[in-house]
């Protein structure tokens, strides 16, 4: 298998865990209720965990760079992340809503990891799975409980539905060189076939929350990010993320 | 984190009138506690004692909320993955004991809601100490290594006091604190072991944090009124002093030997008396910061009342009349 395809699909992954963790934890202290604020605090952990793991897997099987390196030192266009985890957290409803989108995007692209022909991604979807279950768990209570719990709540969630829906297909953007080597290598089954599952997840859920999904047939998909292609939300993220790390890059700190 | 040793009253406020204390029953609750029992929630209590209660237990948890924030605005930009996850799950912690504290607090009958409203105003207050800015990353090690051990030093001590529920909660929380000690110590060693530069910023970070560490257990015993029957009582567990002292006698050494200093030139251990000698800090200050006038109350307070008002629309939601299920715990 060619380690270049392996690694573009792992760096896109890793970085949308970083840079989605980063901004969950960006929430501890300020939640609605001390519940959330501890739930996305939590949450965060687990996400930058992940990507962790995921700069190892880059760093001891594939030739890369030192994890905390790789992640405190690139430049802007070299972050693979979707455009979908830059955007700032905005109000709960939306960081909510993201939540819901992204950890299901998540979980299916793992549970299909988890038979990943690439061994090293395979045993650790294995342990991620677990972990996403409660995820996908904590999100779906919420979303629920949130979009019928009177006109103002069910608006703003329909909204923040309506808002993150194409930047949430922009999780699915085609790797622009290796997809067809991916799935033909059984790395992954595709992000065409990540997305088709994703939707049978989140249809039902959003159907019994009484929410509408806009017809995604229309909704033009919001990619770049997996080009290195940001919004000016990212470099801002980045700066601030790596403030004390750039003092001496060479310490340990 | 994060219970300080000074817990603020209002000034010149007068005790609730004793006598409307049935004596008999404040003989019993008094003989209970000086046989070292614990007082439940549906028991007989002086409305004094449930009153201090409150407001200490209360400001306990203020402070567990408050205190995230001077640290959490440091993990986004936590050097490397392994201090940037140990810091979300320190600060997090904090919260949960916020949580716990509120608990603790509303079974005395005040509820969160109140209590969070009495913050915003001012009425209710926390720990000084948090109305002090973390200005670089040195501020995080030197707070999660000397703040939390001080307030580690006054939470073991308050665990042991006579009412169950803020005793059970403490000792879940001095468990975890003793694990946020190992963090925060973890972190001021490799500064104070790292680049000359690392080393600069630590000491810098240190001499701006012993005035308030000083100020952390509260006034000396000789200037506190009122604390003879809390000390009976079994509210307060050790005075203001002997905690001070029994921190110096613990930490002071482990500073000194990273070749470090502190900034108070009479600062030694007698070592006669085995008490602490030091230059008394500025209780003026002291008192002009929990009054308001510190650089970052004003910060603080804006902050919570983002988050509440930002937050009020699901709180309203969570509690609307008619939900079709009921919220299920994930």
């Amino acid at each position: 298998m060619n380690p270049e395809a392996i690694k573009d699909l792992v760096i896109k992954m890793a970085d949308d865990e970083l840079i989605l963790g980063h901004r969950n934890s960006e929430w501890t202290g300020l939640g609605p209720v001390m519940e959330e604020d501890i739930a996305f605090s939590s949450m965060a952990q687990d996400k930058i965990g992940h990507a962790w793991a995921l700069y190892q897997v880059l760093h001891e099987q594939l030739n890369g760079t030192d994890p905390d390196r790789f992640a405190f030192l690139r430049k802007e266009n070299e972050y693979r992340c979707s455009q979908f985890v830059e955007m700032p957290n905005g109000s709960y409803d939306f960081s909510l809503m993201r939540h819901f989108l992204f950890d299901h995007a998540e979980t299916v692209r793992y549970e299909s990891l988890a038979a990943s022909a690439f061994e090293p991604l395979k045993t650790l979807a294995l342990k991620i799975r677990g972990e996403l279950k409660y995820h996908t768990l904590h999100a779906n209570a919420w979303v629920l409980q949130l979009s019928q719990a009177g006109e103002e709540s069910h608006a703003r969630m329909q909204q923040a539905l309506n808002e993150a829906i194409g930047l949430a297909l922009g999780i699915f953007e085609p790797s622009e060189h290796w997809e067809d080597e991916l799935i033909s290598g059984q790395i992954y089954p595709g992000e065409v076939a990540l997305r088709q599952r994703w939707e049978e997840r989140i249809l039902p859920v959003l159907t019994q929350a009484g929410l509408s999904l806009p017809d995604l047939g229309r909704v033009e998909p919001i990619y770049g990010g997996r080009k290195g292609y940001h919004t000016v939300h990212l470099l801002p993220l980045l700066n601030e993320m790596s403030e004390v790390y750039k003092l001496d890059t060479e310490a340990s700190w | 984190m994060y219970g300080a040793g000074y817990i603020f009253d209002e000034p010149n406020r007068k005790p609730l009138p004793e006598q409307q204390d049935d004596p008999e029953k404040l003989a019993v609750f008094e003989a209970r506690i000086a046989r070292g029992e614990k007082i439940e929630p549906g028991d007989w209590m002086p409305a004094e004692y449930r009153r201090q209660l409150i407001r200490l237990i209360e400001q306990h948890a203020h402070s567990e909320i408050i205190g995230a924030l001077p640290e959490g605005t440091w993990i986004t930009r936590a050097p490397g993955f392994k201090r940037k996850l140990a810091l979300i799950a320190k600060v997090q912690d904090e919260i949960g004991h916020g949580q716990l504290l509120y608990n603790a607090a509303e079974t005395l009958g005040k509820s969160r809601e109140t209590m969070i409203n009495d913050l915003l105003s001012g009425k209710s207050k926390y720990s000084n100490v948090f109305n002090y800015p973390a200005k670089t990353w040195a501020d995080v090690a030197v707070i999660g290594f000397l703040i939390d051990a001080a307030a580690i030093v006054n939470q073991v001590a308050n665990s042991k006091g006579s009412y169950g529920p803020y005793c059970r909660a403490l000792e879940r929380i001095c468990y975890e604190e003793s694990f946020h000690l190992k963090q925060g110590h973890d972190a001021f060693i490799e500064l104070a072991t790292g680049t000359p530069a690392q080393r600069t910023m630590l000491q810098d970070a240190l001499n701006r944090w012993w005035q308030p560490i000083m100020h952390f257990f509260g006034p000396p015993d000789k200037a506190s009124s009122h604390s003879e029957k809390l000390m009976q009582w079994k509210v307060k567990m050790a005075s203001n002093d002997d905690m001070r002292n029994q921190f110096l006698d613990m930490y002071v050494p482990k500073i000194w030997e990273l070749g470090l200093t502190l900034p108070d030139p009479a600062l030694k251990k007698n070592e006669e008396t085995k008490k602490w000698e030091y230059t008394d800090p500025d209780w003026n200050e002291f008192f002009k910061v929990i009054n308001g006038g510190g650089p970052c109350n004003e910060e603080r307070l804006q902050v919570r009342k983002w988050a509440e008002e930002n937050g009020r629309w699901v709180r309203k939601a969570l509690m609307q009349p008619g939900d079709k299920k009921a919220f299920p715990v994930a």
